[in-house]
């Protein structure tokens, strides 16, 4: 009953949803007021009813319903609870219907604070995207019912893949689609623009907040996927270059442009054709990624879906909605009037620096992405193209963006001094290459990439403390005060360079100085690795919820004094008979000393292949990202977005009161 | 300078932002793809020896042998027409199986044995990797070419 009550649901949503779509659109074009008021309660009901849907399946999970094909198929009564829940957006259907309810809630979101933008404009873009949550329910009901009966039902489920059994796997998908469905909101504004032919400077700024906070999103959502995929894979790895990673990438590329342009437009009112054309990009490559995770064209890690008429489904939405939208924008654009002009060193010179750089180092990545599929779409053959290309490509091309990074915030709009940020800029400089240049040496010998490494993080950092001292020069008051009362705009853009500063540091020292040895191990044997001796304790049986485990015991100890002791597992799993490698890993903020184990040696006793790892500064790579994070979010609570909404509340209330 | 000559130099600045862009592309394409070859086609001596390449098919059944280091495993992926030999040195993924599909990256040597540097993890038990089902799909239709 449950699950027919959910699908009953998802075709109410639909129905809003199309309601949500034609009359806002079709009042936004006639001046009709009646028909523009239907957006908002519409998108608020879609976003009931996708929840109510999304609730039943949550509950079919929950009480194991395996006449439910996608609960057989994708749970276990063993589950532990919390993962049954999750379970809900582990498969290709779940996952599809919590990016429509996603979707549904960010309309909702934009209907809620969308109170001081024109009728005509707020109806456009909720009317938008009333169009894209169209799409993605007709695709989820006509291709891929999250509520299919299994009839007969099953006995019990198949499980769920073991390897998205972890806390990591409960929030990164739900956060990444926050920020792929998040640029929906960027996207419908431009759209919303380009349809109504106002590209004022005013749009810039409604579209600014939202951006940003989209961006925040996807960064936390990669960074989870990053950081699951560090300890669960139990290769010791952050970052595989694998095409269902560059799909999360690639849009936030664009993302990272788009926030950076948006503040050129909203600032000079300058860009605004190519921040157009950068949020439509920005949202198509997150429909792309969708497509390319979703419809199983990729051989990795999370291609669980295979099916060309789900391949097609999206495929023509993904033309129609690019294909649409750049017609759009070739018919519309060239009327926009672009703002003041700019010298060749001002901050708008450096935005579109950094803003050309990402869209190269954007453009390399999809190549590397897109290309194997194109060959072997073409029966060209079969390639792959691994990370040696990307690493070769993407970080020449990063470095001067990261080089310019630590500038562009010193330097004034419209007209700045070369020389006079020089004279700013030559101790930081000075300091930034000593320190590239000597603590390689200090640390292991002359190498030229942690020297890099250390350079750039130096460099932003020292920028950064720049960048706040220039602030603070000026005014009145105690240290504190005036900090507290610098714009959180400035706050979060400081904080998220920062951010970059200490990720690039930690990518300095652990793809450098990291050290990984594979050993044959038997109780009482030890082993050594970059100073720390590890000494197997042997493993004892140990019973999960819904697993068996060979359990290993490590102790780990730094100059006789010890330091912990690591308990890796080799996992059975009861339903599939699936086996698994959990890692155990002691973290701290300078290293983590990771433990995977390999296999079990036959005819031997309890001797074992154990994957020992020695990772330097690997938490400062999700420390930057989390103040990457965090600086998002503090740029778009910044005040002056809350004051363009209540000057704008004023006159139509005195408005009011004259009529 | 003129707002014309600016632009120019705008012009300028990207085109050669770009150019070195592509450049950068090309060489580490030329140098990086990593292209696959199935056991028939190494066999058939279509498959270089001076560079790196993919092999992918099943591991055969009763083939996985271990030296006696513990870590040096050695095995046999064949298209059920043709097979080649394999060394690999590391640990291996938890789904790497007799009679499961397997993709390794590495070289082949002169006496005809693949040493692999790595071999692909595949995280679900029912899917194949799609190099794996290609080759066995080419093999497939030899046979049946054959037969006919």
């Amino acid at each position: 009953m449950i699950p027919e009550l959910g699908h009953f649901a998802l075709i109410l949503a639909l129905l809003l949803a199309l309601t949500q779509s034609i009359l806002p659109l079709v009042g936004a074009h006639r001046g009709n007021l009646t028909l523009m008021g239907v957006a908002r309660p519409a998108a608020q009901g879609q976003f009931v009813f996708t929840a109510l849907a999304f609730a039943c399946l949550a509950y079919s999970f929950l009480t194991n319903d395996f006449s439910v094909e996608n609960v057989a198929r994708n749970s276990f009564s063993q589950l532990p609870e919390v993962y049954r829940f999750t379970a809900t957006w582990g498969s290709h259907e779940g996952s599809l219907l919590l990016w429509v309810l996603i979707l549904a809630f960010w309309s909702t979101a934009v209907s809620v604070f969308s109170r001081h933008l024109p009728e005509d404009m707020a109806a456009r873009v909720i009317g938008v995207m009333g169009l894209i949550s169209v799409g993605f329910l007709a695709f989820l009901l006509t291709t891929s019912n999250p509520f299919e009966r299994l009839l007969p039902a099953a006995m019990d489920g198949n499980d769920m893949n073991p390897l998205l059994q972890d806390w990591g796997m409960i929030i990164h998908p739900p956060m990444l689609y926050m920020g792929y469905v998040g640029f929906a909101v960027a996207f419908a504004f431009a759209i919303a623009a380009l349809l109504s032919g106002k590209m004022d400077v005013a749009w810039a700024r409604w579209s600014r907040p939202w951006t940003t906070v989209a961006w925040a999103f996807l960064t936390l959502g990669i960074v989870l996927g990053s950081w699951w995929a560090y300890r669960e894979l139990g290769w010791g790895g952050w970052w595989f270059w694998d095409p269902t990673e560059n799909a999360s990438f690639m849009p936030w590329l664009a993302g990272t442009a788009l926030i950076h342009s948006l503040a050129v437009t909203e600032k000079r009112g300058a860009f605004k054709a190519w921040t157009v054309l950068l949020a439509l990009v920005a949202f198509s490559l997150s429909l792309l990624g969708t497509f390319l995770v979703r419809s199983g064209v990729l051989s990795s890690v999370h291609a669980f879906a295979t099916d060309p008429a789900r391949g097609a489904f999206i495929l023509g939405f993904l033309a129609v909605v690019i294909g649409g939208s750049l017609v759009l924008y070739a018919w519309r654009a060239p009327k926009m009037i672009t703002g003041s002009g700019f010298t060749w060193f001002s901050r708008e010179s450096l935005l579109l620096a950094n803003n050309v750089i990402l869209i190269a180092a954007l453009g390399s990545v999809l190549l590397g992405t897109l290309y194997p599929l194109f060959m072997d779409a073409m029966g060209l053959g079969k390639i792959s193209v691994g990370p040696p290309y990307f690493n070769a490509v993407f970080v020449p091309v990063m470095v001067p963006a990261l080089f310019l990074m630590a500038i562009g915030p010193l330097v004034r709009w419209k007209e700045a001094s070369l020389p006079d940020v020089a004279t700013r800029l030559k101790w930081a400089l000075a300091v930034a290459l000593a320190i590239g240049l000597l603590l390689p040496l200090v640390l292991d010998g002359f190498n030229p990439w942690a020297s890099l490494g250390f350079f750039l993080a130096t460099w932003i950092t020292l920028a950064v403390l720049a960048g706040f001292a220039d602030r603070l020069k000026y005014g009145q008051g105690s240290l504190m005060h005036k900090l507290s009362s610098l714009p959180r705009g400035f706050w979060g853009m400081q904080l998220a360079h920062f951010g970059m500063a200490v990720g690039i540091a930690g990518i300095a020292v652990v793809a450098n100085y990291q050290s990984e040895r594979d050993v044959r191990m038997e109780p009482g044997s030890y082993a050594e690795l970059a100073g720390y001796t590890f000494i197997f304790r042997g493993t004892t049986e140990h019973e999960g919820p819904n697993y068996r485990a060979a359990r290993g015991t490590l102790e780990v100890s730094q100059n006789g004094k010890p330091v912990a002791t690591l308990h890796p597992e080799k996992r059975t799993y009861n339903a599939g008979g699936m086996g698994m490698t959990e890692a155990a890993v002691h973290p701290n903020i300078f290293r983590d000393v990771y433990v995977a184990m390999g296999e079990q040696l036959e005819g031997q006793n309890d001797a074992w292949t154990v994957r020992l790892f020695y990772k330097p500064f690997i938490n400062w790579l999700w420390f930057g990202a989390l103040f990457m994070v965090i600086g998002g979010f503090l740029a778009a609570s910044d005040k002056r977005y809350r004051i363009a909404l209540r000057s704008r509340e004023v006159p139509k209330h005195l408005a009011a009161q004259g009529a | 300078m003129k707002p014309r000559h600016k632009k120019l130099a705008l012009i300028t600045l990207v085109v050669a932002a770009l150019g070195v862009a592509v450049a950068l592309v090309l060489n580490a394409f030329n140098s990086n793809l990593v292209f696959f070859f199935s056991p028939t086609q190494i066999v058939n001596g279509e498959a270089p020896t001076s560079r790196a390449f993919r092999i992918g098919g099943l591991v055969e059944a009763g083939s996985i042998k271990r030296e006696a280091d513990g870590l040096t495993t050695t095995f046999v992926v064949t298209d059920t027409a043709k097979s080649i030999p394999v060394t690999y040195t590391g640990i291996l993924p938890d789904l790497f199986k007799e009679g499961k599909g397997v993709v390794a990256e590495g070289r082949l040597g002169s006496d005809g044995r693949f040493t692999a540097t790595q071999v692909l993890a595949k995280h679900d038990e029912n899917y194949m990797p799609p190099e794996a089902a290609h080759a066995l799909e080419q093999a497939a239709k030899a046979q049946q070419t054959i037969v006919k």
